[in-house]
């Protein structure tokens, strides 16, 4: 196998209890249902999808900070989830997350020396001499000054703070990286300025990344691939350009007109799809496509089966019935 | 005649670490019908600004230092509590960012659905009931007769903003004031509350003032824009205007550092820094440290908001005086 990751199948159901000394099993949450991706080194993937959708537990899944139910996660050929503990452990240098909320991520007890230092040693033992000449290196790396590494996290600004987040990320030298809504919750001339960041480190570090949100417009600025999410599956998957300029699943559609452009005259020539209702609830999926009942181009048929993430054009796939006809 | 007046409303907070003007000399004026945009980053004194208006401001540590606001003959910001509560609700309502948070976990839909038609109508509660479920109809909730015994928790976001919606248009009220209604929703839910509530404003001629962060949703949703910054508005202008000429560098440099959808990935533009801190008195231009076309000038002369056409107004010091006529920033400005 020659790619870099690969998921296989890759299932994440939660199950929900009821009851407080009886405890009973309800159901189940199919946050993560079936996913087959496979990513070359050096590939950046958006993966986009609204909230519930399940992406973050995809993210958590192949990171191994939730067990998956099903399937595998293979890194360099390695099955992650089938690894014992140990090795687990001290395969971890080599993936890495991002996440969302800087403010919570950060151990604030900890000064952003003691916390770089303690990534950097996962993967190499220092002397402390050495130490904070790698911290300086990697503070600078990021933007950020060498002489505020004695200082603690709320001292620093959310843009910021959402640096010390990636260079921490980046301290055992990791070929993976999944950055789970890393400019959510940064105002706008504070995400350009990390979005810019990201591209750069990606490019001089080589780095494999996974880039989850829920805007399909910063996911498309940074992006090689675009997958689309949509209750624990896959529903489109193809470069990020083919994606938003012509998407062939009907969610993608009606996300990507979504999205408002800046640009008013651009704006009142656009045709929104409007989606009737809310995204079902993923512990009672649908029968059948799990978008159907808010699908404008829903047949029976989409009603019969789970349609497969199918090859529709070279390398463009889409789990839809009805591309060709739509 | 303008349906609602600010001018230099000024309000302040004072806290242990010093007081922050988070208003600062805020004037602007919406007419009958129009959509009005607020756009700003976190901490611009965009939604203190529509606090202010409607006596929703924390009293200590917040005050409002000066200014008037005029509505209907009568000044919103010195007027009594009876008299502002005879409006507010009524005349001029509002809907928050969070649904969740904004309507009372504790009460079902229907007492707070009818509860500004039993104060302000003086309506019977029977008959409140049955306006409160139209309502519901016309946000787009079906089933509205059954729903409305429902407590909050049991909707989706996308719905309890649709009530917020209901319970803010109930009254028909002449002003809506909408800070961030879609910011805590999915792009899809997005597009159909924006949509609900252009179709209400069109229905009822309300007039509307949208506190947003988000360019993408000014440009699909206002017809006039105010840019706010670090507590001022720095350029105000009819919508087409603002993104086709920008007359303050901020402005520009904002446009610039958004990610476009349909155009090809080059670095973005980037703002260097931070917005400024609030309790220091600022001298001069707020955006002039970041500013990449800033002078000498800027850091010394008190910025103030002028008309540089009859409907569209800077408070950039060069371009008023016609030093800087093109406001954007030039191809190799992007930086990490």
């Amino acid at each position: 196998m020659s790619s870099f990751l690969a998921l296989e199948n890759l299932k994440t159901h939660f199950p929900i209890y009821k009851g407080a000394i009886f405890r009973k099993e309800i159901g189940t949450v199919r946050a993560v249902d079936g996913i087959d991706l496979r990513l070359r080194k050096g590939e950046i993937l958006g993966l986009v999808g609204e909230s519930g959708c399940g992406k973050s537990t995809l993210a958590r899944t192949i990171m191994q900070l939730v067990p998956s139910t099903g399937g595998a996660v293979f890194l360099e050929g390695r099955n992650l989830s089938k690894l014992p503990r140990e090795k687990l452990r001290a395969e971890r240098v080599n993936f890495q997350m991002i996440f969302q909320d800087p403010y919570a991520s950060l151990n604030p007890r900890m000064t952003v020396f003691d916390t770089l230092a303690e990534a950097i040693q996962t993967r190499r033992k220092l002397p402390r001499k050495a130490l904070s000449g790698e911290v300086a290196a990697l503070m600078n790396r990021v933007g950020l000054s060498a002489n505020q590494m004695r200082r603690y996290p709320h001292e620093f600004s959310g843009g910021q703070r959402q640096r010390i987040a990636i260079a921490r990320a980046l301290a055992p030298e990791p070929k993976l990286i999944v950055a789970d809504e890393p400019v959510s919750a940064l105002d706008v001339s504070i995400q350009s300025q990390i979005l810019n960041l990201i591209a750069k480190l990606c490019r001089e570090m080589e780095l494999t990344m996974i880039f989850i949100s829920h805007d399909i417009s910063v996911v498309k600025y940074l992006s090689d691939r675009i997958a689309v999410m949509y209750l624990g599956r896959l529903v489109e998957l193809g470069l990020a350009a083919d994606v938003v300029e012509r998407p062939l699943h009907p969610y993608a559609k009606a996300l990507v007109s979504a999205v408002p452009v800046p640009d008013p005259i651009k704006e009142r020539k656009r045709h929104r799809i409007l989606l009737q209702g809310d995204p079902p609830s993923p512990m009672n999926p649908p029968a059948g496509c799990p978008f159907h009942p808010r699908c404008q181009f829903a047949i029976d048929a989409c009603k019969q089966a789970i349609p497969a993430l199918e090859e529709k054009e070279p390398s463009r796939f889409a789990a839809c019935i009805r591309v060709g006809e739509i | 005649m303008a349906l609602l007046e600010i001018e230099e409303l000024r309000t302040y907070f004072y806290t242990r670490s010093g007081i922050v003007r988070a208003v600062n000399g805020v004037s602007f004026s919406l007419l009958h019908g129009e959509t009005m945009g607020i756009v700003g980053e976190s901490g611009s004194g965009k939604s203190v600004t529509c606090y202010s208006i409607l006596g929703l401001i924390p009293r200590p540590p917040g005050k409002i230092v000066s200014g008037v606001a005029r509505f209907g003959g009568i000044d919103l910001l010195n007027c009594s509590g009876g008299q502002l509560r005879a409006i507010r609700g009524k005349r001029i309502s509002m809907i928050f960012q969070d649904p969740m948070t904004s309507l009372n976990p504790y009460m079902r839909i229907s007492d707070q659905l009818v509860e500004p038609l039993v104060v302000h109508e003086k309506m019977r509660r029977s008959q409140a009931f049955k306006k409160a479920v139209e309502s519901l109809e016309e946000v787009g909730i079906q089933d509205a007769a059954m729903r409305i015994d429902l407590y909050p928790h049991q909707f989706s976001g996308g719905m309890r903003q649709r009530v917020m919606i209901a319970m803010a248009l109930i009254s028909r009220p002449e002003i809506l004031i909408a800070d961030e209604p879609t910011t805590a929703l999915d792009v899809t839910v997005q597009a159909q509350i924006l949509e609900l509530i252009k179709q209400r404003q069109k229905d009822l001629g309300t007039a509307v003032i949208l506190v947003t962060h988000d360019l993408g949703v000014v440009a699909s949703f206002c017809n006039y824009v105010n840019v706010m910054y670090a507590g001022s508005i720095v350029e105000s202008a009819p919508t087409d205007e603002l993104f086709d000429r920008p007359m303050h560098p901020y402005n520009a440099s904002l446009q610039q550092s958004i990610p476009a959808l349909h155009e090809k990935g080059q670095p973005l533009y980037t703002i260097p820094g931070l917005p400024p801190d609030l309790t220091l008195d600022i001298k001069g231009c707020p955006f002039a440290p970041r500013c990449s076309h800033a002078r000498q000038i800027c850091t010394e002369q008190t910025t103030t908001l002028k008309k540089i056409t009859p409907n569209h107004a800077t408070s950039c010091i060069r371009f008023q005086c016609g030093e800087l006529v093109n406001t954007r920033l030039a191809n190799d400005a992007a930086a990490v």
